[in-house]
């Protein structure tokens, strides 16, 4: 085990300490590095104008999340009502297209969405004669890149507790004189929570730190943090400020999953009690 | 679940079709025109296979299709070997800590651009000439974490006693290894290659940050996403169909070889 633990620390520990060192460190007047230590670049970091593109990210994150985990929830919950026999079948072919190229999915998107692409060909097959639609290139298609990309993850982390779920329990709310929607409010959404949040902090944190499917659906004039950090190593040669916002992403990272953390660890003490009080 | 309305059981139907639907239009689409006659990329005109033809005359996807590979099979290669061995040692001692846990896990949580440019600053550091080389060292470190994950899954339930019975009866580590440990997690270990030769034929992100200037060192995702930027070609279809039908081939495989792993 000893030569993959110091592969592991030569090439992935010495390299992540570097680029947070270079953070604290000054751009040299012809790019490159001039090593006086400095925090201006944490600074640049809350600058409006990055400041802004992070919220934009983060706008644009959480929208993906939100639909992806409404999607995938609904998807889970008719694979988990689906006779038995079929569900593996259908969650294979659902987890299936997450196992192809990255960037060709995203591709796929662009023919799709362009203005001679498929839902413009349907368009004019329903009689419509004006002006192709511009879908492509707009926040909507990075949007819908995110989505189609991070959505079979959701569906799996959701169908694993909707599948585990008791169906006594749904009976039980039933026969207490709950609604359908009432037993789904009030007990079949709360127990799968955690499968929720672990495929929406999985899609979010994917999405926020995404360079490709701006660049390619967004037609790079849409900026989010990771074509900012892009910009900075390969462009505008400022590693410092670079490595300043990498490491903002990896901040925000870690927040997203300590409160993913904080509110499974809440979800499991309630689970328990409810154990407890029906026990006692 | 409990009994259902013919109504409930239409719509619970119509979901997963219409989430089908969305995850398979586009990439049938984009298969279906790669036997597209015409020149345009969307327009139906008749079957071909003029566009895969041209594929296999295209030097620049050629060249990039052998460095692909290259890269590939060397750090498979290099991370099957080394995480398997962290695997076998990580289960044995069991009294490691939450450190080696997480320097285990980092790789497969790490973006892959701050995984990418942190490469990037190392290796410009350290001076050193960038090309297939920097990104075959590259795609060890995250491989390495998959192939360990995938074989420490298939040796949760290894009985150990029959190590140490085999070292009993006289073998030595390295034939105890071979004739009694391997063949045990064979099929974890050539589940996890074959995963971690996917992920590096399919990786982008990292060999663009690594790979250095010029054309030499282009990888396949590189050069797909360089056509892609300079606009759709009908051979970008054809090249799509093709690696979509290696990866789906190579990762069913891996799927069979070790059941349950997307399950986890």
């Amino acid at each position: 085990m000893a030569p993959a633990l110091v592969w592991l620390t030569a090439l992935m520990v010495v390299p992540c300490a570097l680029v947070l060192a270079l953070a604290f460190f000054r751009r040299g007047i012809y790019g490159g590095i001039d090593y006086t230590f400095t925090l201006e670049n944490f600074g640049l970091v809350f600058d409006p104008l990055y400041a802004g593109i992070f919220l934009k990210s983060a706008r644009i994150a959480g929208t993906a999340t939100l639909i992806a985990v409404v999607i995938g929830y609904a998807a889970a919950y008719a694979i988990a009502a689906a006779p038995r026999r079929w569900q593996p079948v259908f969650l294979f072919f659902a987890v299936l297209p997450f196992w192809s190229n990255y960037l060709i999915r995203t591709y796929a998107w662009i023919v799709l969405l362009n203005r001679e692409g498929l839902i413009t060909q349907l368009l004019r097959w329903f009689g419509y004669t004006g002006e192709p639609p511009s879908m492509l290139y707009t926040e909507g298609a990075v949007i819908a890149g995110l989505v189609y990309n991070y959505l079979p993850f959701v569906i799996l982390a959701c169908y694993a507790p909707l599948s585990r779920l008791n169906p006594e329990l749904a009976e039980a709310s039933r026969d207490l004189g709950a609604s359908a929607a009432t037993t789904f409010r009030r007990v079949i959404l709360p127990l799968t929570v955690p499968g929720i949040a672990a495929g929406a902090v999985f899609v979010f944190v994917l999405s926020i730190g995404n360079f490709v499917t701006p660049a390619l659906l967004g037609g790079g004039r849409f900026q989010m943090i990771g074509n900012l950090v892009y910009d900075q190593f390969l462009t505008a040669n400022d590693w410092p400020f670079g490595a300043a916002l990498a490491m903002a992403l990896i901040a925000i990272m870690l927040l997203v999953l300590m409160a993913q953390a904080m509110a499974a660890n809440r979800a499991a003490g309630r689970a328990a009690e409810a154990r407890g009080n029906v026990d006692g | 679940m409990a009994e259902r309305s013919p109504a409930t059981r239409r719509t619970l139907w119509l979901v997963l079709g219409l989430v089908f639907a969305f995850l398979y239009i586009p990439i049938a689409v984009l298969v279906a025109l790669s036997f597209n006659e015409g020149g345009l990329p969307t327009a139906w005109s008749g079957f071909s296979l003029k566009w895969y033809v041209s594929l296999a005359h295209n030097s620049a996807i050629l060249s990039a299709a052998l460095n692909t590979l290259i890269v590939a099979l060397v750090s498979t290669a290099i991370a099957t070997l080394l995480g398997t061995l962290l695997a076998i040692g990580v289960e044995m001692r069991r009294q490691y800590g939450k450190g080696l846990e997480a320097l285990i896990f980092a790789p497969m949580i790490i973006p892959d651009i701050v995984l990418a440019i942190a490469l990037l600053s190392f290796f410009s550091m350290l001076n050193l000439t960038m090309g297939l080389h920097t990104i075959i060292l590259a795609h060890v470190v995250f491989n390495l974490a998959f192939v360990c994950s995938v074989v420490r899954a298939r040796l949760k339930n290894f009985d150990w006693s029959i190590v140490e019975a085999s070292a009993d009866l006289g073998a030595s580590a390295l034939t105890t290894f071979r004739r009694v440990t391997l063949p045990v997690i064979l099929p974890a270990v050539i589940a996890g290659a074959l995963l971690a030769f996917t992920l590096s034929v399919d990786e982008f992100i990292i060999a663009f940050f690594t790979a250095g200037a010029g054309r030499a060192s282009t990888t396949l995702p590189m050069q797909i996403y360089a056509m892609i930027r300079f606009g759709i070609t009908p051979e970008i279809n054809a090249l799509a169909t093709i690696v979509m039908a290696v990866s789906i081939t190579a990762l069913t495989l891996s799927q069979r070889l070790n059941r349950g792993m997307i399950g986890q």
